[in-house]
């Protein structure tokens, strides 16, 4: 055993977390290394939980972008529904669109649900809170594997020559990826207290899905080319379509801006949980 | 050198009674804390009440404490702030190395996973690393002595293997602070009886323990010092005995408090009091092991009563029944009886340890089924003496050793029997 005085000290108080930023810091920062090997065996749990029980298994992650592309495809062909001209084959541009879409969608619902699922673990045991948003990151960018296989099927159904700068569409995905979980981690504390958030949020989601350039061209005229401007999701999503389609960006200046953001409110985002998680477990039952 | 490895100073935790205000509570704090305002903190707001008012303690190295009281005294929030789970409202708590708490056995488990998988996902998550559960895998395997049923999936365990597991698990921690709750009642037996060989393990090793229990027995076993609770606040800090003490009287008192709710029958026959009285008919609620007992039914009949059946029983107060004493077992009949008398029940030695006894009287119908008129908890009965709890029942008995015979017929003739107080 070591010597008393050489151990270290924690302290509790009421004394609101943000008056010590820099002890804030280094713990959220301790913690989240700490959290690495917690988070992953919540994922692997998760993964062997989810297809041990599941005879398709896999065929789930596929199905929704491409049934929700067919549908587009069809209006689309059939001319009951008119976007106007893409600047890609209409087929690659939906498939692609909602493949992005599907994964932004998927990281936006990750951090909540993660943390719902653990609210009796929360409740009970102190263990690095970081654990659940890394293994729903986890969660997250293993799907986004599943749906890189999907484009990948897409390059080769269309025939296109990947280009260099392909390369970089990885990396725009998972700013796209990360304003995701960004978004879901703002909404977290508010979410474990009320059921509305997660009642609300398929609903909102839906809603967005139409507000962003999924399976409609940017709109280049007033008022509907501020869904372009205003819209967070827009910006990546494009940026990430062009690049995968065309091998350019061809928003650099928002997608610029939109990427900066997403860094620093992802920092505001986790502070918040951090600090809120003592307040809202105190609501729930132990 | 200090050897204080856990304290805490003026704590207080409110809880708020109406669930919807309670969640409006929670965003107002969480504004107030990310702005960094302490607004509401030392005030109470509509409908909270002080879950845990005012507590101070220290705790040192090797030490053992056990926080005793009734259900909603505020035990098991202070031992959530402890574990940094929730923060203080008031005061401050500090704690030196690393804390660990068996609180939630077999926490994260999942059903679909098999048990081995599950021990990795529990260690982990109790803190312990990879490297290290690796090492002690075998160990944990066969402490929890399920071997044959290890990669079967969680879901088709018993609950007591589930227990079991989980505890095997967390009994390989190895913590400065461990914080117990309540984990030690489940299981059989011989499944308490390691957790309490383990944790007394822990402490020889100089871990400080602190564990909240009802079951008195493990915490006079287990714990050098204890603290009772009551409506949030301390009323006793020290001697475990003592500390027992307190709590069955504070258990009296809130009990007393209780209208005769408890009441119920068809009511020909009335019980009006049950008089506890010692040798010489003097009304008395304090005896030592092996008195003369009399227990005095009174009762009051509106119409003539045939043969009703009497039942007089006895029992742990918010637990375990001692025993119960009925007429018709004893083939006692009483006749007609009519207007007001008594009956009484007459125990010549008391052979009970040191405890508080709480009585229940029941009048029946002669079938011994339908009653009259029952009263819970009419009345309580002490027996004497600050000793350990070492169950409930005194056996008058005689020890021998090599050719020499003690005997023990004379109760005051035992040390270990004087009467403390």
């Amino acid at each position: 055993m070591n010597s008393t005085e050489s151990l270290p000290v924690i302290t509790y108080s009421p004394v609101s977390q943000m008056h010590n930023p820099t002890l804030l810091m280094r713990t959220m920062w301790q913690d989240l290394k700490a959290s690495h090997e917690l988070a992953w065996r919540l994922f692997r749990r998760d993964m062997a939980a989810q297809y041990r029980q599941s005879l398709f298994g896999i065929f789930w992650a596929f199905a929704p972008p491409v049934i929700t592309s067919v549908i587009f495809i069809l209006l689309q062909s059939r001319s009951i529904i008119n976007f106007g001209e893409t600047d890609v084959p209409y087929p690659i541009y939906v498939l692609v669109g909602t493949v992005l879409w599907q994964l932004f969608v998927e990281s936006l619902n990750a951090p909540l649900k993660s943390v719902t699922l653990a609210k009796p673990l929360l409740a009970r045991i102190n263990f690095p809170r970081e654990a659940l948003i890394v293994s729903a990151f986890y969660l997250v960018l293993f799907n986004l594997l599943i749906k890189l296989a999907i484009i990948a099927v897409i390059f080769l159904i269309f025939q296109i020559q990947p280009t260099w700068s392909l390369l970089l569409a990885p990396l725009v995905i998972f700013i796209l990826l990360l304003l995701g979980i960004c978004i879901g981690l703002l909404l977290t504390p508010l979410g474990m207290l009320y059921t509305d958030i997660t009642t609300a949020l398929p609903v909102v989601t839906q809603l967005f899905f139409f507000v962003t350039p999924v399976v409609y061209p940017v709109p280049q005229l007033f008022p509907f080319s501020l869904i372009a401007t205003l819209n967070p999701v827009s910006p990546l999503l494009v940026a990430a379509r062009d690049l995968i389609t065309k091998g350019v960006i061809t928003n650099v200046g928002s997608f610029l801006v939109i990427s900066g953001l997403t860094i620093v409110f992802i920092v505001i985002a986790w502070v918040i949980y951090r600090v809120a998680l003592p307040i809202i477990i105190e609501r729930m039952s132990a | 050198m200090s050897d204080t490895l856990v304290k805490i100073e003026n704590v207080s935790k409110k809880f708020c009674r109406n669930l919807k205000r309670s969640l409006w509570y929670g965003v107002q704090d969480l504004g107030s804390e990310l702005v960094g305002r302490n607004k509401f903190q030392q005030n109470l707001r509509r409908e909270e009440f002080w879950a845990v008012k005012d507590v101070s303690f220290k705790l040192e190295r090797g030490e053992t404490l056990g926080l005793i009281g009734h259900n909603g005294a505020g035990k098991t929030t202070l031992l959530r702030m402890l574990n940094g789970l929730i923060k203080p409202d008031v005061g401050y708590i500090e704690a030196r190395g690393r804390m660990q708490a068996l609180i939630a056995l077999g926490a994260g488990f999942h059903p679909i996973l098999s048990g081995r998988e599950n021990i990795y996902l529990n260690a982990s998550i109790l803190g312990i690393s990879n490297a290290e559960i690796e090492r002690r895998f075998d160990e944990i395997v066969d402490f929890s002595g399920i071997e044959e049923f290890i990669d079967m999936p969680v879901q088709s365990y018993s609950s007591g293997m589930i227990v079991r597991l989980g505890f095997a698990v967390a009994a390989h921690l190895e913590p400065d602070i461990l914080l117990v709750d309540e984990v030690l009642a489940v299981g059989d037996l011989a499944f308490r009886t390691k957790c309490q060989v383990r944790i007394q393990q822990l402490r020889d090793n100089g871990v400080a323990i602190i564990l909240v229990s009802h079951n008195l027995h493990t915490v006079s076993h287990i714990c050098s010092r204890a603290i009772t609770f009551e409506k949030g606040k301390v009323i006793y800090d020290g001697d475990t005995e003592r500390a027992i003490d307190a709590y069955r009287a504070s258990l009296i008192k809130n009990d007393e408090s209780v209208e005769e709710i408890l009441r119920a029958g068809t009511g020909e026959i009335k019980i009006s009091k049950l008089e506890i009285l010692d040798k010489t008919d003097v009304a008395q609620q304090e005896f030592n092991i092996g008195d003369f007992v009399k227990l005095r039914l009174h009762y009051q009949t509106c119409a003539p009563v045939e043969n009703p059946v009497i039942n007089i029983t006895m029992h742990v107060l918010n637990s375990y029944q001692v025993t119960g004493i009925r007429t018709d077992m004893d083939g006692l009949q009483l006749g007609t009886l009519e207007g007001e008398g008594y009956v009484d029940l007459i125990i010549p030695n008391l052979n009970l340890l040191p405890n508080i006894y709480t009585m229940d009287a029941i009048i029946f119908h002669k079938d011994g089924f339908t009653f009259y008129d029952r009263i819970n908890r009419i009345a309580h009965l002490r027996v004497k003496g600050g000793l350990q709890i070492n169950g409930i029942v005194y056996l008058p008995h005689t020890w021998g050793y090599d050719a020499h015979l003690v005997t023990s017929q004379n109760l005051s003739k035992l040390p270990n029997y004087e009467v403390a107080k």
